[in-house]
């Protein structure tokens, strides 16, 4: 049961935050939906990397050459976690210019554009 | 559960307690989740992000990933909500 | 469509996608039994090569450190962009930070939040820079120490107006560490390429013990400005936005 649990957790919390998006009501949490979109994503780098009973790839207080998880994974999802921090400031920035000019943020009512 | 693996492990915890605690908190983090999701006032939606980003942190911790740790601590429970706080704010204040 | 009809097909549409998906991640082998010859193989290596203890963020700066230049430019350009997006627009003025409506009064910032926020902002910088600087040896980097930096400018807003923050980060200023560290970083890749080796090498001495500040080349130094460029991001990004609340428009929308 532990071989799959983490990865179940993965499509629950995709599939809970595609929910989310699709059915929202207001740009913020639509945004907010994203991040537990994106966070799924940490989860399922970290999980594929992990090795049974061992440490942490840092070896400046264990001996040399110790059984470590995979560092490669813990790169990649560490970049990722910064940046799209960052892309979600941009997408919140639309949002508020999008307020500015049609004075509602209600995705159904955005959907009919005029000048 | 594992018990124990080919690899001599050098926790000082026995592997089921590793297991447990992985299993705890991967539950707690798709209630968390489920529960983001669910609160539709954007305020307090922001309140649950915090939450979960403080879980996802523990759940990196118990994954042997303390560098994602530290930046989904700094990141998830300090700037995003201060981001869209701000936002909030800009938005609230155009509809008095 | 109305809106429940779009409910339905996102449910028949997702349950495909979630099966799909489902279908896909059985493939992997199981949760721990990570097989994979690459991270195995660059930790027997790595300590020895880069005499740098903290394994991720020699991957991230030395190894697959072309990945890491793309990603900060994505930050560089997010930042851009949130300047871009947010500028003032014609028809908007700035108004003071206290509201001008005659029937409100804005408490100003209690005692306690002023002191907790100025008694935190020293130890945060202190520890923003020891993590930025510490890449080699242990969980640190140049990504979670810019951050923490930025985490310290918030805490100056919290305790004071938006007037102490700018004052403390001018604009100009914080654009221009930004540019620095974005440039330090690609020009710390081009200094081995004119030195005839391949873009990203480390180069610099190794220094003799695995860990030590001084250790491990190239990596320090890139942590480094990558702490700078991240710090600078973040604070241009939470300056913009709390400008944002300071714009009114004249007239009409």
């Amino acid at each position: 049961m532990m071989s799959v649990f983490p990865f179940i957790v993965v499509a629950w919390i995709l599939s809970v935050g595609l929910y989310g998006v699709v059915t929202s009501r207001h740009l913020v949490h639509q945004i907010i939906c994203l991040i537990v979109v994106q966070s799924s994503t940490y989860v399922l780098l970290l999980g594929v990397g992990y090795v049974t009973g061992a440490v942490a790839p840092y070896f400046f207080d264990v001996p040399d050459h110790t059984p470590a998880v995979d560092p490669v994974v813990q790169a990649l999802a560490l970049t990722d976690v910064v940046v799209e921090a960052a892309v979600t400031a941009l997408l919140l920035s639309f949002a508020i210019q999008a307020h500015k000019r049609f004075g509602t943020l209600d995705p159904h009512e955005l959907v009919s554009l005029k000048g | 559960m594992s018990l124990l693996t080919a690899a001599h492990t050098p926790y000082t915890v026995p592997l089921a307690m590793m297991d447990a605690l992985q299993i705890t908190i991967l539950v707690l983090v798709a209630a968390g989740a489920t529960a983001v999701v669910l609160i539709r006032e954007p305020v307090r939606q922001v309140l649950a992000l915090t939450v979960y980003g403080v879980l996802l942190a523990v759940l990196f911790l118990a994954f042997q990933a303390p560098d994602v740790t530290l930046s989904e601590l700094t990141v998830g429970a300090v700037v995003l909500p201060v981001v869209l706080l701000l936002t909030l704010a800009k938005v609230r204040k155009r509809e008095e | 469509m109305t809106p429940g009809q779009r409910r339905w097909v996102f449910l028949v549409a997702g349950i495909g996608f979630v099966a799909f998906f489902l279908w896909g991640l059985s493939g992997l082998p199981g949760f721990g039994n990570y097989p994979g010859p690459y991270g195995p193989a660059i930790l027997r290596v790595a300590v020895a090569q880069t005499r740098a203890t903290g394994v991720v963020s020699a991957i991230n700066f030395d190894y697959r450190g072309f990945d890491t230049v793309g990603e900060e430019f994505i930050l560089f350009a997010a930042a851009a962009g949130v300047s871009i997006v947010l500028r003032r627009l014609r028809g908007e003025h700035e108004r003071s930070a206290l509201d001008q409506a005659a029937d409100r009064h804005v408490p100003s910032t209690s005692d306690a939040v002023r002191m907790v926020a100025l008694l935190f902002t020293g130890p945060v910088v202190v520890a923003g820079w020891w993590l930025a600087s510490h890449a080699q040896t242990s969980p640190s980097g140049g990504f979670q120490g810019g951050v923490v930096l930025a985490t310290a400018f918030v805490l100056i807003y919290l305790a004071g107006e938006f007037l102490v923050f700018k004052r403390f980060s001018p604009v100009t200023l914080t654009d221009v560490v930004e540019a620095v560290g974005a440039g330090g970083f690609a020009a710390v890749g081009l200094s081995a390429v004119l030195m005839g080796l391949p873009y990203l090498t480390n180069f610099l001495p190794l220094g003799q013990v695995p860990g030590a500040v001084s250790s491990s080349g190239t990596i320090a130094l890139i942590s480094f400005f990558v702490g700078l460029e991240v710090a600078a991001a973040f604070i241009l990004i939470v300056g913009e936005l709390l400008e944002q609340t300071l714009l009114i428009r004249r007239g009409g929308s």
